[in-house]
């Protein structure tokens, strides 16, 4: 056996000519050069792994960062934020002392390779990131996107995912309380897997990823180290090491969701004596992330052990010990004199830990292995100074085209039969379906205070069991509206995020987003991307709900067929008392159903001409951010002062859509009136942005009225909740039965 | 006075702070004990609550019957100490052979959380004075592995002996045969069940129902009169 030299950082220094495979690890030649300049040198085969994965799409934005600057530059002030974009989530103030942080992100790639490991690992990925800002974790939620629910390999992702997130968020003891499960052809070859998590903390208790303070530990701890989600490392790995490697091994890593309630519940412990410093945890790009961002936010540098990791396997080289994405894993700095107590409270949980180094005077990230330095790098160089792409962007060719194929013409129900015939086919359809089969593999109840959880508007959880203080989180978005024009999509999105956060009762105060778009490389897709960027970012300042975090996902496309652009936004809201809160289902026979909000004739994008003539054209509905603060407003208000039972935003399927869930989930029926000025089709099936409906006690209507009216929200007395049927006078009559028939036997009939 | 009852916590307990909630809200006074510790403290009763108890590798409760703290746990109970297993606490009970039978993996292969409907069939032991037999009511259900099996010879002695605490109604979630959510042993001192009875104590949260609250309770009353 034959064994090449340890490439240190002085055999570096004296082999300049010696070729690094940069190409392979996805860097490109300039980057690579830049890397060579910033050294002085060439670098290392470890540094180089550091920096190629540190670099990457995933980890540096570098074709997203000259847009996302935008959320910072337009932040409309709020006294809400504590901690903004740039650590590992955002944090807002609830009141009372409280904290929430949220994030959502993308594990969309490894969910399509291997469905319930992808969509495991992140779960456990984004929970990891709370934990690391010192909250402990509350809820998660799911926003999912698959290819056409009809098509086989549906059948083999959509399973598997709902699996895998049920088998690792449920082991975490963390009810899933939100999200969505959109079905599309779009997605065929790229489904969507998006993960979202909040936590809650004492103001006191927000912790940053920062390693300050010379001569304080670094401490690694959780599961060992081992070759798993090692991408492009294992072909440097390969040139350095000899044949006696072990076979490669998968690039998409394996959870352990024991391992990581361990961890949640040791770190806290830790948090709570007060024994940490700084703390990070290990997600993409394993310890090179963790000791770049620890070394690079914090005062001084850092210099680390390499050899101390503990390890699942031996044969491990450096390089691969660096780049490991090995899951649950965190690293934490603490003073030497709290060393002791935190490797207690790690052995009182059965959670490995171990000193790997240590934080230094200096300014440099240092790393050693069999007591050679292998790396010797600014970490900020590696960290935060990756490339920025001022990727070019074009408008496609074919938008005008898209947009003058005018959904608004396309052939509607001619009789009350085949208006009656289409509402059942919507209800059934598998965009609008119950999706109970899917949410019933997640826990709701764990911890004990879920307040509302999927099917209702929002998810909303106790903060505090004294005061009912408590929050709510809804993530939505439309890619065909999108599609139709990025700008007003993006901004589609959180309007209807935002208003059924406020159709609970909760008020809407900040944001998260998960952008997913196909590969930035492309004009057109850039050019979505862009605008979506700039219709969130516009759409935030006007309404007042700063961005604090997020995550962007690209390359989202087979061949040269990209998704449609998906912006993804999370609302984060607080309700003052959960008691107030207002749930979907209709409560009481006799209540007052009112429409709040104008009703055009807009069916661009509307899940009705996708589900009668699978079409996709025009324009999306208006936007008309103003309209939705002044609804979000009379919605709390209504919720608050006890003046409406029940409410329920609408979006796609229109009102009909929204009616038929509340009928079915309370278990009591409506009779409709069409409202003068529109006709029938239009009521029903219409998907104008910026409205509700809502049931209000008889007692309590001629207040309601007055608070509309004097505010200047339209309000449309449209019927009464009544009986066993959904009635719509003069067109049509379907029993609670079979429409809880059509609308519950879809999904199963596909999936099971 | 009142009563002071244990909830257990093993590594991938999940429920262990809901149940204390559980025992604050019916008036007792919670107790945390930890697994790897043999000592009670002196409680009057214990609650085995839901989670996946060390990962429920190898099988649901099979590594946590084996922790320091079950020792003691088995031999008082076999001294008349009331015990209730809830979901992985039932799973741990029949490990630890304080009750027959044994779980299995649902006939659906699927996770599965719902609002369960069930019939109390027995309303004298410890923890179920406080319902009448017969009575129905809905509790929260989530599992994994929720299928109770046991031979002909025990199910037919659990029924004769009217051991069959609680049953699913209209819907059986998972496979357990003769419908069966939760049994008695002999004594009425031990019970263990897979839907969970801490969820349904406040009118606001989870289901918005209370119909969970007569097992704690049940033994309050017990527990205070004796």
């Amino acid at each position: 056996m034959s064994k090449t030299p340890l490439d240190t950082v002085e055999h570096a220094a004296a082999t300049p000519d010696v070729e690094l495979p940069w190409a392979e690890l996805g860097l490109k030649k300039d980057e690579y050069e830049r890397v060579v300049e910033i050294l002085g040198r060439r670098p290392t085969g470890a540094e180089l792994a550091m920096y190629s994965v540190m670099w990457s799409e995933h980890c540096s934005y570098k074709s997203s960062k000259v847009h996302l600057r935008q959320f910072g530059e337009k932040a409309p002030e709020s006294d809400a934020m504590l901690v903004g974009i740039g650590e590992n989530a955002g944090v807002v103030d609830v009141g009372q002392g409280y904290a929430v942080t949220f994030k959502v992100e993308s594990h969309n790639h490894p969910s399509y390779v291997e469905p319930y490991q992808g969509a495991a690992t992140g779960v456990g990925g984004i929970v990891r990131d709370i934990i690391a800002m010192g909250a402990r974790p509350v809820a998660v939620v799911d926003p999912l996107r698959f290819g056409a629910a009809d098509h086989p390999d549906t059948k083999r992702v959509l399973p598997g995912v709902v699996a895998g997130i049920g088998g690792y968020g449920n082991c975490l003891g963390l009810p899933n309380i939100g999200g969505e499960v959109v079905f599309d052809a779009c997605y065929q070859g790229n489904p969507l897997v998006n993960a979202g998590a909040i936590g809650v903390m004492r103001h006191e208790d927000i912790h940053l990823a920062k390693a300050s303070g010379a001569g304080n530990k670094v401490i690694l701890y959780g599961a060992r180290t081992g070759g798993d989600g090692i991408g492009g490392a294992s072909i440097l790995a390969s040139e350095t090491f000899d044949d006696a490697k072990p076979s490669k091994r998968p690039a998409v890593q394996v959870g352990d969701p024991f391992q990581e309630k361990l961890l949640i519940e040791c770190t806290l412990e830790a948090f709570q004596e007060k024994l940490v410093v700084g703390i990070q945890d290990l997600g993409a790009a394993g310890l090179s992330c963790a000791t770049s961002e620890l070394a690079s936010n914090g005062s001084g540098g850092m210099r680390v052990t390499l050899d101390d990791v503990p390890l699942r396997d031996s044969t491990l080289s450096p390089e691969e010990i660096l780049m490991s994405e090995s899951q649950e894993r965190m690293c934490a700095v603490v003073e030497p004199e709290k060393v002791d107590r935190f490797l207690e409270i790690c052995d009182k949980w059965d959670v490995i830990a171990t000193v790997i180094g240590e934080v230094t005077d200096g300014d440099r990230l240092e790393i050693f292995w069999h007591g050679e330095k292998i790396v010797d790098v600014d970490p900020r160089t590696v960290a935060h100074d990756g490339p920025v792409y001022e990727r070019p962007y074009a408008r496609p060719s074919w938008q005008d085209e898209l947009q003058a194929d005018d959904a608004n013409k396309l052939p509607r129900p001619e009789t009350s039969e085949e208006l009656k015939d289409q509402v059942l086919k919507l209800v059934g359809s598998p965009n609008q379906a119950s999706k109970q089969w899917i949410t019933q593999q997640y826990d709701h109840f764990v911890q004990g205070n879920t307040v509302l959880a999927q099917p209702e508007d929002s998810g909303m959880i106790r903060v505090d069991e004294e005061s009912g203080l408590g929050v709510a989180i809804a993530t939505d978005g439309n890619g065909r509206y999108a599609k139709l024009d990025p700008y007003t999509g993006a901004q589609l999105a959180l309007a209807e995020a935002y208003r059924n956060v406020a159709t609970t009762g909760a008020k809407p105060l900040a944001v998260s987003d998960c952008l997913n778009f196909g590969s930035p490389e492309d004009p057109a897709v850039m050019w979505q991307f862009a605008e979506a960027v700039r219709g969130l970012a516009d759409g935030c300042q006007q309404l007042g709900t700063p961005v604090t975090g997020g995550n962007v996902s690209l390359y989202n496309q087979t061949g040269e067929a990209a998704i449609h652009p998906t912006p993804v936004v999370a609302v984060l809201g607080v309700i003052d008392d959960v008691a107030r809160r207002t749930p979907v289902a209709f409560q009481e026979d006799g209540q007052l159903l009112y429409l709040l909000g104008d009703t055009r004739e807009e069916f661009g994008g509307s899940a009705w001409s996708q589900v009668i003539h699978d079409h996709l054209g025009g324009l999306p509905p208006k936007v008309d951010l103003e309209r939705e603060r002044l609804l979000a407003e009379i919605l709390i208000s209504a919720s608050r002062d006890g003046m409406i039972d029940s409410a329920h935003d609408l979006s796609d399927g229109g009102l009909i859509q929204a009616v038929v869930e509340s009928a079915l989930l309370g278990g009591k029926g409506a009779r409709l009136v069409v409202p003068d000025g529109l006709d029938a089709f239009t009521f029903l099936f219409s998907e104008s942005a910026g409205r509700a409906i809502v049931a209000v006690p008889r007692s309590e209507e001629l207040r309601f009225n007055d608070m509309c009216g004097a505010r200047g929200l339209p309000a449309t007395r449209i019927g009464v909740v009544d009986g066993d049927t959904v009635e719509v006078q003069g067109e049509f009559s379907l029993s609670l039965a079979e429409l809880r028939e059509v609308h519950e036997r879809t999904i199963p009939a596909l999936l099971a | 006075m009142t009563a002071r009852i244990g909830v257990v916590t093993f590594p991938g307990s999940l429920d262990d702070r809901d149940t204390q909630r559980a025992i604050r809200v019916a008036g007792a006074e919670p107790v945390a004990l930890w697994h790897k510790d043999k000592d009670l403290k002196q409680v009057d009763a214990v609650v085995l609550c839901g989670g996946f108890s060390y990962g429920d590798y190898l099988r649901a409760g099979a590594i946590a019957r084996f922790s320091p703290v079950m020792d003691t746990v088995i031999d008082q109970a076999k001294a008349g100490l009331p015990v209730l297993g809830i979901c992985n606490g039932f799973q741990i009970l029949t490990e630890a052979h304080l009750l027959p039978g044994g779980m299995l993996g649902n006939d659906h292969l699927h996770f599965i959380c719902r609002d369960q409907k069930l019939r109390v069939e027995n309303a004298d032991t410890a923890w179920t004075t406080d319902y009448e037999a017969g009575q129905e009511i809905h509790i929260p259900l989530k599992n994994m592995d929720g299928r109770y099996v046991a031979d002909q010879r025990t199910l037919d002695e659990l029924e004769a002996e009217g051991r069959v605490a609680f049953r699913y109604v209209d819907f059986n979630p998972n496979g357990s045969l003769n419908d069966i959510a939760g049994i008695t042993n002999e004594a009425g001192n031990v019970v263990g069940l897979m839907p969970h009875p801490e969820h349904a104590v406040e009118s606001l949260i989870g289901t918005g129902r209370t119909d969970g609250l007569p097992f704690f309770t049940s033994i309050l009353k017990k527990l205070v009169n004796a």
